[in-house]
């Protein structure tokens, strides 16, 4: 074993993981708030795109930036309109949003499959996770803002009666995951890959919103956990060149068993599932009028 | 001022008129979409909605996909009614597919006439053991069953990746990722000589009318619908809920493992990565447009199908990607999910 070897692997965890932090960080948010977006993977995938043709077509990055950044809130925002004022189901209409996205960015994106862009480099981007990670945890924990968003995902009623406004509080926790989420998916289309690909975020949406349970709803946890994700990802990739002869899908399998279990161990106790997870997730609330 | 009120009346017309208006709402929105990409509307319509269905062989394909979703939705119905978020179908149906799957491939020289009805047994229990485990989840450890579902999919998805390239790939395939071939004995019939359409449309139809008996006429149904309205007043009425949360995976698995074993043995004919263009998650689309009811079900999965086979000819003749069919889905969900709010709430403008 080498040492260039470790930091070439280093590197690339470091890499390839960073979307899962953006997206991740997003729907800790949004869960904090006491709603639940299973639409990660279609904001993904939209983001991505809308990046991608915008750079193509005008060749700024900065345009290409804002423009996934606005997509990002303008489906997010329907998402907040029908759970928030419509009261669907959260489930359903995340699913929605997904099956929607995937489609939507495939069909936006055909005539660009293939172009060759220059990517950016992914460090900045990189840098950026790592902030966001320690403001949005000294957000939550340290501001009345953040008080205000962990208020209304515990308890809305008395969130409500204490004078919050649950409805906007939750429009903004969406949006901001929203936003994330499209942000991750720029990351992929401009940064990671450079280029765009029908269906290319790969089920990254479903592994962010594993990893929020997985961290049990703290930023700081969930960037570990995204490490920890993300490296054993990489590591399946590598295994063979150290000569470990197990099939590659059980390591694919492992954010997922490992999900699974920390999801039995937190909720097999009623005191340790109040403590982590938020109260109201995934409960509408009705306003009486 | 827009007033917003709770219903006192409830309406059953609103309640079934709100799948045809979430329908009409999606063609209005799908025919932006054509126009944004130059293409005419009505003549686009014409070929997504009309032309997979001008002949036999396009009926026969209807069929083919209306089959796996009705399935699965019919099953998915029992959890949705007591509020059970089952959202791994997809994984269910990838057991299912293993477990028949494999017998077929174990007994590759057999001909017995048996072969089948045990591959069917085993896809039903493939598809039945993958649920049973977000249901001990969910009683014994009070674990939420959307994500654990939702996570075990993934887990089957790489088993069956697992088995494809690993122990049953076929040697003859040229290093494939598929296996051998099932025996003929293990080939679901097909209903015409020279269509795919196979005995899996009558399962449905079965499957339908229990569903519908279950639901109207006895006990079971009853407890259903007392416990999706509210678990405490099920609890109160002595229901054992938890034991309801599990016959309720346990059909739904077993309904989504049969739904893949059907695909399977009937129109692949072998096991490879790509079993599900997704059946498993738009089956939830389909059952929430059939209103959860077994025979609206038959209805919107024969709807649905058709966005997929709309889809598939859209790509051929438009040159618009097949995935314009997830659009529709999206959307007809989304427009579904809203209009619901008018069935709960009264609306005035003062």
């Amino acid at each position: 074993m080498n040492i260039e070897l470790i930091i070439g692997i280093l590197n690339i965890v470091l890499i390839s993981t960073t979307p899962l932090v953006f997206a991740g960080l997003g729907e800790l948010v949004t869960e904090k708030s006491g709603v639940l977006n299973l639409g990660l993977e279609g904001l993904m995938l939209v983001g991505a795109v809308t990046g991608f043709i915008t750079l193509v077509l005008t060749g700024n990055y900065f345009y290409s930036l804002i423009l996934s950044i606005i997509s990002g809130v303008i489906l997010s925002g329907i998402f907040a309109f029908l759970v928030l004022n419509l009261m669907t189901n959260q489930i359903a209409t995340g699913l929605a949003l997904t099956i929607f996205g995937i489609g939507l960015s495939a069909m936006l994106g055909k005539k660009f499959s293939g172009t060759p862009i220059e990517g950016l480099s992914p460090y900045y981007f990189i840098i950026i996770s790592f902030l966001l990670v320690f403001s949005v945890s000294y957000f939550l924990s340290k501001t009345k803002s953040g008080l205000i968003v962990r208020a209304v995902g515990e308890n809305h009623n008395s969130a409500y009666a204490l004078g919050y406004n649950v409805i906007k509080t939750r429009y903004l926790t969406i949006i901001f995951g929203g936003v994330m989420s499209s942000l991750a998916g720029y990351y992929i289309s401009i940064c990671y890959a450079p280029m765009w690909q029908e269906g290319m975020t790969a089920g990254r949406g479903w592994i962010a919103l594993a990893l929020v349970v997985f961290a049990t709803w703290k930023p700081w946890r969930l960037l570990v956990g995204a490490y920890i994700f993300g490296g054993v990802a990489i590591m399946q990739m590598n295994l063979q060149a150290f000569g470990v002869e197990l099939p590659g899908q059980f390591f694919n399998m492992m954010p997922y068993i490992a999900t699974l279990i920390v999801l039995v161990f937190i909720s097999s106790n009623k005191v340790r599932l109040k403590l982590s997870a938020p109260s109201c997730l995934n409960i509408p609330y009705e306003k009486n009028s | 001022m827009i007033r917003v009120k709770l219903r006192e009346d409830y309406s059953n017309l609103i309640f079934y008129l709100s799948p045809l208006v979430a329908v009409a709402l999606t063609l209005f929105f799908g025919s932006f979409i054509f126009l944004i990409l130059d293409l005419s509307p009505i003549e686009s319509f014409k070929i997504f909605f009309m032309s997979p269905i001008s002949n036999s062989y396009g009926i026969s394909e209807l069929f083919v996909k209306a089959t796996p979703l009705a399935i699965i939705a019919l099953g998915l119905s029992y959890c949705f009614k007591n509020n059970i978020y089952n959202i791994g179908a997809e994984g269910q149906l990838t057991m299912g597919a293993i477990f028949g799957g494999g017998i077929g491939l174990l007994f590759n020289d057999s001909t017995s006439v048996f072969l089948l009805p045990l591959m069917i047994l085993f896809g039903a229990i493939g598809g039945a053991f993958w649920a049973t485990i977000p249901a001990i989840l969910k009683t014994k450890f009070n674990t939420n069953e959307i994500l654990t579902s939702l996570m075990l999919t993934y887990v089957a998805l790489f088993i069956l990746d697992y088995f494809v390239v690993g122990p049953w790939k076929d040697p003859a395939g040229y290093g494939l990722p598929k296996s051998m071939p099932f025996p003929d004995a293990g080939r679901l019939p097909v209903l015409f000589d020279g269509l795919r359409v196979h005995i899996g449309a009558y399962f449905a139809i079965i499957i339908c009318f229990i569903t519908y008996i279950v639901y109207n006429k006895t006990l079971f149904g009853f407890k259903l619908k007392v416990s999706g309205l509210s678990s405490k007043a099920s609890q109160y009425a002595g229901f054992k809920y938890k034991n309801l949360i599990f016959y309720t995976f346990i059909i739904s698995g077993a309904c989504a493992g049969l739904a893949g074993l059907f695909e399977v043995s009937g129109p692949i004919g072998l096991l490879y990565r790509d079993i599900s263009p997704n059946y498993g998650f738009t089956a939830i689309i389909v059952a929430f447009l059939g209103r959860l009811n077994p025979i609206g079900i038959i209805l919107s999965s024969l709807l649905i199908a058709l966005t997929y086979l709309g889809a598939e000819d859209a790509q051929l003749f438009l040159k618009i990607p097949s995935a314009v069919g997830f659009v529709f889905q999206g959307l007809v969900l989304f427009f579904l999910l809203g209009t619901d709010f008018l069935n709960k709430y009264r609306v005035s403008i003062e």
